[in-house]
């Protein structure tokens, strides 16, 4: 399963090796990760996506990455309501009589154009994982030339969804 | 040209006074002056290129240095010094080949929970990148093995790194901590300022010990303890770490709870307690290994659920609910799903324990039980009528010293006889290599552990193979005539492989026994160290009594039956209910 795991640390050089190498060390495969400054001076976060499916090995490596010095907190947010977002950047073969017809299809997705040439357009896309491979999965056959994507970043959401029974007329 | 010649004498005075206060407060003043605010009375190390400035510093403020023959050798007796001690070990190295030989060392004190805080010298920051001569990333290298590491890149972070490394160190749970030192960090003038002194506060906001247990916690421990009817304590090093013997002792006979050891928890309470089982794991006690088997309720006290403990998992235990008290949250619930987690220093946790005035569990059947168990099937070996055995050895040591000893070794049949047969009076009295199992380690641990206990007799057991790999030390008993003494259980052999290759591999000794030694009495006596030989059973009382009563430094090589093997055994992958070799 995909867990999503914040780790907010103290911004000192070799925390981001320190924060990977014990993922490294415990055999865990990275999905994606992000790192970038934060509200706070000197504290930077970092946004994992890792695939786990033992529940006690994720809750090692939570107890371990908390055992850093450079580590101030670390959150596995996969059972959270979140906000996440990542952006893709894709260039696609683009002859000028496809463009329209893939500026209708790329249009629900509210890419935007950022570069075109002669023969390519490139599109830049946020959303959340999912919708990106959904993206990518709908543009590849007009043929991808290049891609890349920043990885995930994510925090929880103001107001977590609560387990309460819906009010229904129909009961 | 008078004047002239006036100016000149006055610029050089000048600049004499200004190399005198340059020295006076330049990394390496700050450092060593640093070591002696922090306490350190002893520092193992071993020069070189980089940690010139250092050493120059240390020169001219001196602390007493012991200079190891092999960076190994230092960092080994360094962790001796803060096993036997509770105090932190202090190492110095230079940069590259200085520095990663330490590493073992590192990773021996990571694993069995060691403090110590490692300086070495690193190049010049102008080169580092750059390959220079004897450059090698030791951060990069000990980010794993360490609970922290530093590389100085200000000087004015000097004094607060060092505070934070010690602090680091020695609280919580204990562990190695590296600082790395770059040549001109430690040549640059330190001028103090507010923010750059000493004495400010440490704010670590990422290091936070839990210390104090929780009292839901300790209460529904305490329930659980009064229901249960085949209680048993595991207690591991950490009541050792905590310093809580007496704790410890209070709570187990308050209750009447058996108690087993893991390994590197045995001298928590004493070897011959009536309520004490003795080791439990791979190699444990027939009455120990069936304890935890057949145990209710087994409460951990500081110890980890190590593999060599628990043997297959699924069988571990099956019957009891699991109470894990641990100063590192991470320990608990690691290997063994646990009902009652308590994240707590060992002593804290044991006074809130005593605290409680719930009723004892009535536990006198339990206890009865293991006893007789303890009784019918006591640690054996078959005598054999010309050979001395290993385990008769470690009786003579035992009964000479009559276990008042401090207890060094290494890894392997010798560390495990050793734990077996000498039964421990004292806490801190015992120096092994756990949870890494590292050759070579016991001999300079021993030197280690006398210079923090210079009154004490301290033994260290070794095999001749694990000997050899830090023989080299021997000089250090030469140059200060530090009065351990070297018991080399020799078997010929790589004792343990080849027990397994006997065991596992159909007797197929593939590079296990060693066709050829040095002659041991007489490697000491180029030390100028008396040596003794033991050839048979019947002159080691008189050869022992002899040599371990002396003052002075001593080597015994023990020849010892090859064929031995340590019993009772779990193999690997079976339970601590399949033990092999039971007295039948």
């Amino acid at each position: 399963m995909r867990r999503v795991i914040t780790v907010t640390v103290i911004n000192q050089s070799g925390v981001l090796n320190r924060v990977t190498g014990l993922l490294m060390k415990r055999q865990f495969n990275i999905e994606s990760i992000t790192v970038g400054h934060t509200e706070q001076p000197g504290m930077s976060k970092m946004t994992f996506l890792v695939n786990v499916d033992d529940e006690r090995k994720i809750e090692q490596i939570v107890k371990q990455l908390q055992k850093q010095i450079d580590v101030i907190k670390v959150d596995d947010i996969t059972e959270k309501s979140v906000v996440m977002r990542e952006l893709a950047l894709i260039k696609v073969i683009s002859p000028p009589h496809m463009r329209s017809e893939m500026n209708s299809v790329v249009e629900p997705f509210r890419a935007t154009i950022i570069d075109t040439g002669k023969n390519v357009v490139t599109y830049q896309v946020t959303g959340n994982p999912e919708k990106i491979e959904a993206f990518i999965d709908l543009i590849k056959p007009y043929g991808i030339k290049e891609l890349t994507r920043t990885g995930a970043t994510a925090f929880v959401r103001e107001k977590q969804k609560q387990e309460k029974e819906h009010l229904s007329i129909l009961k | 040209m008078n004047t002239g010649g006036r100016t000149v004498n006055v610029l050089k005075e000048k600049s004499k006074h200004e190399e005198q206060t340059r020295q006076l407060n330049d990394g390496s003043a700050v450092l060593i002056q640093a070591l002696k605010d922090q306490g350190v009375e002893t520092v193992f190390g071993y020069p070189g290129g980089a940690v010139l400035p250092i050493y120059d510093a240390l020169y001219k403020n001196p602390i007493t240095h012991i200079l190891a023959r092999h960076e190994q050798g230092a960092i080994h007796a360094a962790e001796g010094y803060a096993r036997v001690s509770g105090k932190p070990g202090v190492v110095i190295a230079t940069s590259g080949p200085g520095a990663t030989n330490l590493v073992t060392g590192i990773t021996d004190a990571m694993m069995d929970s060691l403090p110590l805080v490692i300086f070495t010298g690193q190049v010049a920051q102008g080169v580092i990148g750059t390959d220079a001569f004897q450059e090698a990333d030791i951060i990069g290298i000990t980010q794993p093995i360490t609970k922290h590491n530093y590389q100085v890149t200000d000087i004015n972070d000097l004094p607060r790194i060092i505070k934070e490394a010690f602090h680091i160190a020695s609280t919580g749970r204990r562990g190695p901590v590296l600082v790395d030192i770059p040549k001109n960090i430690a040549t640059d003038l330190f001028e103090p300022t507010e923010e750059n002194a000493a004495d400010t506060a440490i704010d670590l906001p990422g290091y936070q010990p839990t210390t104090q247990p929780n009292f839901l916690q300790i209460q529904k421990a305490v329930h659980s303890l009064k229901e249960a009817k085949k209680p048993l304590i595991l207690g591991g090093a950490g009541i050792l770490h905590a310093q809580a013997m007496d704790e410890f002792k209070t709570f187990v006979e308050k209750h009447r709870v058996p108690v087993v050891n893991t390994l590197l928890g045995l001298g928590g309470i004493h070897g011959e307690h009536e309520l004490f089982f003795g080791m439990a794991g791979m190699h444990g006690t027939c009455s120990a290994n069936t304890a935890i088997s057949e145990c209710d309720l087994l409460i951990n006290i500081g110890a980890r659920f190590d593999d060599r403990l628990t043997g297959n998992l699924q069988r571990f235990a099956q019957n009891a609910k699991i109470v894990h008290i641990d100063i590192d949250p991470a320990e608990i619930g690691k290997n063994v799903p646990t009902e009652i987690p308590i994240v707590a220093d060992a002593k804290e946790a044991l006074k809130e324990l005593i605290k409680h005035q719930e009723e004892s569990p009535d536990t006198e059947e339990w206890v009865a039980y293991l006893k007789q168990l303890a009784y019918d099937y006591p640690l054996w070996y078959k005598e054999d009528e010309k050979e001395l055995l290993p385990q008769q050895a470690v009786q003579h040591i035992h009964r000479i010293t009559k276990g008042d000893a401090i207890v060094t070794t290494d890894v392997g049949q010798h560390q495990m006889w050793a734990a077996q047969y000498y039964q421990l009076n004292n806490p801190d009295h015992w120096v092994t290599s756990g949870g890494l199992g590292t050759m070579g380690f016991g001999f300079p641990a021993a030197i280690g552990a006398q210079l923090a206990r210079p009154d004490a007799r301290v033994i260290s057991i070794v095999g001749d193979a694990g000997f050899q790999m830090t023989a080299q030390e021997l000089s250090l008993l030469q140059e200060f005539r530090i009065p351990v003494k070297v018991v080399i259980l020799n078997n010929g052999s790589l004792g343990m492989v080849r027990q397994w290759q006997q065991t596992f591999y159909e007797e197929r000794y593939s590079e296990s026994l060693v066709p050829v030694q040095p002659d041991f009495v007489k490697l000491a006596e180029a030390y100028d160290l008396k040596a003794y030989r033991i050839d048979s059973n019947d002159e080691a009382e008189e050869i022992f009594r002899e040599a371990l009563l002396s003052d002075e430094p001593v080597l015994i090589d023990c020849r010892v039956k090859q064929l031995e093997n340590v019993y009772p055994m779990v193999a690997p992958g079976k339970g601590l209910d399949e033990m092999i070799g039971v007295k039948a």
